[in-house]
């Protein structure tokens, strides 16, 4: 019942967020004048993505450890010294969400290769989903042949000549995003492929189907530039269902796949916020190492956490396990079992 | 999962009076190739200033996991054969909650990689019927991976637990300790 409960909660926020959502392309396409009809099918793939990202993310946000890191980082966010996280939290979006640098040290070309698939897919959204939506549109300058004017919902942003480099970066902007993916995924394929620990643990569906789409994704993709470029439009229609269907296919998958990770991602941010705001509260001291572990506020936050999960860790005296460090947990253990092997007469047996 | 060849027969049982120190199990840990290079058994000294004791930690691979309750990214699993397995890369957020939950202390926060990692009880290996790493290179059984009979055929004085009280929390596991013969339960005090 509880959970039902929840998933409504869910589902409201999901269904309400579509709808705003939906009255955004209305409005941004100025009345649906510039929407693009040829992309109705993107369309209706976007919006479903839209509802499940919203719906997983707030079922997500409702588990205890989720919600309490969530309330704990925002309210820092807002409070306390507020400029001085709100340029911590700027600097961590730089580099954790832009350059992803926690990568790096894990391994440089793991790093190189996340970093092509991010830049690659972030300019492919930021391109893709405006046009979708009808938010950007060209048109040709008033009284011109050559001059060609973008509008970001329905202003105009900028404009470029025909035949320019600035023309022909733009027009192949999806090309360049589709290379970076392409040769980031490549890299990782080959390394989930021949990866002893990766063969162990992965599945096809978690891991290997994801960079199976985004090959996919940017081969149909660029097959439409060869197709009309250099191959008079051959199979022209066959290419762009084909690439259709795998984008619909990619974007159904975020909210229950791998690529669910871009929207967790920044609850990375929140969780560093966490830790600085803590320290600043105070140190928790391991009552066996005596040197400190934690932050107080974690590990206060952490009892309350696991007994809302249903694990008391409280001993007779008032004190819990959770007062001890990893490093004192396991002496701890050793120590208890010392004294049963003790009491049991003998140290081996 | 995968397609594997888990060998049910066998378990994991430690024996932590036994540990001498030597740390072989950290160099073989950081051969398991799901840990990447990273040795994660933990061999500490339980009290330094008054005794010579060390001891082993390897995951004990609980029933209901707190580390994977307490993880606010679902980022820790536990699989069809009881193992629980490491942080999910893409999800880890590198929080602490299960550093800091576990009740025998055995994740690691790899701090450059702001990741948590953990044993998996060598995965790559106990998944197509081989030992985990670290039992194989024991040199006094403090760490042994095999069946029950075999166990009992060395340690005729001593029984598996696997149930350990900490606190008012009864918590189960995969991995067994042995305890002097006829013990059900270690209550961690």
């Amino acid at each position: 019942m509880k959970n039902r409960n929840y998933n409504i909660k869910a589902l409201l926020i999901a269904a309400s967020m579509s709808v705003l959502m939906i009255i955004l392309v209305f409005y941004g396409s100025r009345k649906l004048q510039n929407f693009d009809a040829a992309l109705i099918t993107y369309l209706f793939g976007t919006v479903f993505a839209f509802f499940g990202i919203v719906y997983r993310y707030s079922v997500w946000l409702q588990r205890p450890p989720t919600w309490i890191y969530f309330k704990r980082g925002v309210s820092y966010l807002f409070t306390g010294k507020v400029f001085s996280h709100f340029w911590f939290a700027s600097k961590e979006t730089i580099e954790n969400i832009a350059f992803q640098k926690f990568i790096y040290p894990r391994g440089k070309y793991r790093w190189m290769a996340h970093f092509l698939i991010a830049i690659g897919c972030t300019s492919a959204f930021l391109i893709t989903i405006p046009l979708t939506f009808g938010w950007i549109h060209f048109t040709m300058a008033p009284d011109s042949i050559s001059v060609y004017e973008a509008h970001f919902f329905g202003f105009k942003v900028m404009e470029f000549k025909l035949g320019s480099i600035m023309a022909f970066l733009t027009f192949h902007a999806l090309n360049w995003s589709s290379y970076l993916v392409i040769f980031g995924s490549l890299y990782y394929l080959r390394r989930r492929l021949t990866n002893p620990g990766l063969i162990a643990t992965q599945t096809f569906e978690g891991d290997l189907l994801p960079l199976i789409l985004l090959i996919a994704i940017s081969a149909t993709g660029l097959g439409l530039t060869y197709s009309y470029q250099f191959m008079k439009g051959f199979a022209f229609d066959f290419l762009a269902v084909l690439h259709a269907v795998t984008v619909i296919m990619f974007l159904i998958w975020i909210p229950f796949g791998k690529f669910f990770h871009i929207i967790q991602r920044p609850a990375q941010i929140g969780a560093h916020i966490y830790k600085k705001q803590g320290m600043k509260m105070g140190m928790a001291v391991c009552e066996h190492t005596g040197e400190e572990f934690a932050t107080n506020l974690h590990i206060k936050d952490l009892k309350t956490v696991t007994k809302e999960l249903g694990f008391n860790f409280d001993r007779p005296d008032g004190t819990s396990h959770l007062d001890l460090s990893p490093e004192g947990k396991r002496s701890r253990l050793a120590q208890a079992h010392l004294k049963a092997r003790l009491e049991g007469g003998n140290l081996f047996g | 999962m995968n397609y594997t060849n888990f060998n049910k027969n066998e378990e994991f049982f430690v024996d932590m009076q036994r540990c001498i120190g030597c740390k072989a199990c950290e160099m073989a840990c950081a051969e398991c190739e799901t840990n990447g290079q990273e040795s994660l058994i933990h061999v500490n000294y339980v009290d330094r200033a008054s005794t010579v004791q060390t001891t082993v930690q390897v995951c004990m691979h609980c029933d209901d996991p707190v580390c994977a309750n307490v993880c606010p990214a679902d980022a820790i699993s536990k699989d069809e054969f009881g193992i629980v397995h490491t942080a999910n890369t893409e999800r880890c957020i590198g929080c602490s909650n299960c550093v800091m939950a576990c009740p025998f202390g055995v994740p690691k926060k790899e701090e450059s990689y702001d990741l948590m990692m953990k044993c998996t009880m060598c995965y790559d290996r106990t998944s197509v019927g081989k030992k985990p790493m670290c039992a194989t290179v024991c040199p006094s059984g403090a760490l042994f991976y095999g069946t029950r009979e075999e166990i009992q055929e060395m340690r005729p004085n001593s029984s598996p637990v696997n149930t350990f009280l900490f606190g008012e929390e009864v918590v189960n596991t995969k991995v067994n300790i042995m305890m002097p013969k006829g013990s059900n339960q270690l209550i961690i005090y």
